[in-house]
């Protein structure tokens, strides 16, 4: 309506030119080039087809939530089918029934052990979080500190942790300090990267719009750069929780007196090769509940990161 | 008219990188008045942006001097709202959240926020309606469209009722009809809160379509060449633009731009 009103105050205010037809005037309106499809008919889709792409996309969802299973007990089957078949002595390669029957056999012992294992992990992966954190968001938010703390990080990344562990006996003595110690020394670095680069990375012009509105930095990475950093964070997170393990095991193995790595070092000293595959498999599943943990809880407090691709994920033939 | 301009640039140049670097404005001078809606065009890479950052503060200028409301900016300003290109909501922010974010740091209103927290979402849902996202207030930005996404930018960018509004080409990652819709919501937002506006674009109709004046400003090392002004009555519609009188600003501003980009190609082959 009111547009009209002003086309026509428009029209009557620059009356000496003659304003150009509109589509709504008689001279745009020719029949001859003009076809009309929206008037024909509607004919009903096809119901049939859309069911049936719909139960495909459902039995694909079921098959892609059954194949990680099936193929574990395939892998299960073959191992034991090579093991007896081919008759590969114990110490070389036990089959999966003879490692089941230590883990029985072995039940007391490996639980504590893991237990233990399971514990200074956590400690290290806990203080891996505080300090990978803190440099992460100094390293993120100031050039200053990127420019003159990144290269020793790096140079400090790349030493082998194997070669630290004896160091890290001399200091601490042996047991559960030197596996704290370690697993935090390997898994701090990924954590510090990845929150370093969330917080870098954030849009310039969203930066400038809160830097024109006479945000403190400080501020701009609480609001911003925290939040966004998150999703980097937690992807740090799966790498640096088994990567932690691996830091505890290895100090256990080469200086413990309890752990995983130790039990597993002195069965193998026994050529209890059962146990040491028991352990080896205690390790992976402590490992991937772990990683299941990590990524339930990114689900639940980054959904806004992954949203996209979960929804990209529910269309047939993804 | 006697009031001093509210936003005065003078014999501003501006280099990137040091004595060697890129010279990006060269003795750039211009002035708006408060509540004037400016628009700045010119060939890409003439400094456009740049005039953008100086005048928020956000950059400071190699030499000259940039004023805004009778004080010279050493700073970055604190009254502005900016809108880019991209609309850069937070996606882990409601659209309600996203527009308060400046409220949470502007400094009279952050103190302000908890206690009359009712107030403000009564604000933000006037903006939205005045935009045409009522009801989108919990949506979160992801669920919107890229056009819907910049009308919540804009809102964001008008929460704290700024003096001085900075657009650098908002509406150019948008289709021509979703464009053309927020030119009104624009001139809407400006005719209802009256700020001062610099809008920075490539576009030519969308600079006649909304601003007071034009400015048109020459290739790099930018400055301004001339200024046009723009006498059609608001509210300005899309129908005008198809008048005679609209196309033929728009063809004589594009004709300068030209004009503007010879002179560029004169100054690569000296």
């Amino acid at each position: 309506m009111q547009r009209n009103v002003t086309v026509a105050a428009a029209a009557a205010g620059a009356s000496s030119v003659t304003p150009l037809p509109t589509a709504g005037d008689a001279a745009f309106r020719r029949d001859n080039t003009v076809v009309r499809r929206d008037l024909e008919p509607i004919r009903e889709p096809n119901s049939e087809r859309d069911a049936e792409l719909v139960a495909a996309g459902i039995r694909r969802k079921r098959l892609i939530a059954v194949l990680p299973w099936s193929l574990f007990v395939v892998l299960l089957v073959v191992w034991e089918a090579l093991a007896r078949g081919l008759n590969i002595p114990e110490f070389v390669l036990p089959a999966p029934t003879v490692i089941a029957q230590s883990l029985v056999t072995w039940w007391d012992p490996i639980v504590e052990n893991a237990l233990q294992t399971l514990k200074t992990t956590l400690i290290g992966f806990a203080l891996a979080n505080i300090l990978g954190m803190t440099l992460g968001v100094l390293v993120g938010s100031s050039l200053l500190v990127y420019h003159s703390l990144y290269p020793m990080l790096i140079a400090f990344n790349s030493i082998p942790k194997v070669a630290v562990v004896p160091i890290l006996v001399i200091w601490f003595g042996v047991g559960t300090a030197p596996a704290i110690v370690t697993s935090f020394l390997i898994s701090f670095f990924p954590i510090t990267v990845n929150v370093a680069a969330g917080i870098a990375t954030v849009e310039p012009e969203l930066r400038d719009v809160l830097r024109a509105l006479g945000a403190h930095p400080l501020n701009i990475v609480r609001k911003v750069g925290l939040p966004r950093a998150m999703p980097y964070y937690f992807a740090s997170l799966k790498i640096a929780i088994t990567s932690s393990f691996l830091g505890s095991i290895l100090a256990e193995t080469v200086a413990g007196q309890k752990g995983i790595g130790h039990l597993m070092i002195v069965a193998s000293s026994r050529f209890e090769v059962p146990l040491v595959f028991a352990g080896l498999i205690v390790t992976a599943v402590m490992s991937v509940t772990m990683y299941t943990i990590a990524t339930v809880i990114e689900r639940r407090t980054i959904g806004w990161a992954t949203r996209s691709q979960n929804d990209a994920g529910s269309a047939p033939g993804h | 008219m006697t009031e001093r301009p509210f936003v005065e640039i003078d014999h501003v140049w501006m280099r990137y990188g040091g004595t060697g670097g890129t010279l990006a404005l060269r003795d750039a001078s211009l002035t708006v008045d408060r509540q004037e809606f400016v628009a700045v065009v010119g060939p890409s890479g003439c400094g456009k942006s740049t005039l953008m950052r100086l005048v928020t503060g956000l950059w400071p200028t190699s030499s000259g001097a940039v004023i805004v409301a009778g004080k010279e900016v050493d700073r970055p300003l604190s009254i502005a709202g900016m809108a880019f290109q991209n609309p850069t909501l937070l996606p882990w922010r409601t659209i309600m959240d996203n527009i308060m974010l400046p409220l949470e740091v502007v400094t009279p209103h952050s103190s302000r926020l908890r206690r009359h927290r009712k107030d403000y979402e009564a604000q933000v849902h006037e903006l939205l309606e005045l935009v045409g996202l009522k009801g989108f207030d919990q949506k979160n930005p992801w669920q919107l469209s890229g056009g819907m996404q910049q009308r919540a930018s804009l809102c964001r960018a008008l929460i704290h009722q700024p003096e001085l509004l900075m657009l650098d080409e908002p509406f150019a990652a948008l289709d021509v009809f979703t464009r053309e819709d927020l030119w009104g919501v624009l001139q809407n937002l400006w005719m209802a809160r009256r700020p001062t506006v610099i809008l920075v674009t490539h576009d030519l109709r969308e600079a006649v379509f909304l601003a007071d004046r034009v400015l048109v400003m020459t290739a790099r090392p930018g400055r301004i060449m001339l200024e046009k002004t723009i006498d059609l009555p608001r509210p300005r519609t899309i129908e005008m633009t198809y008048t005679p009188h609209f196309q033929g600003m728009v063809q004589e501003l594009r004709e300068y731009i030209d004009e503007a980009r010879r002179g560029e190609e004169v100054a690569d082959a000296a």
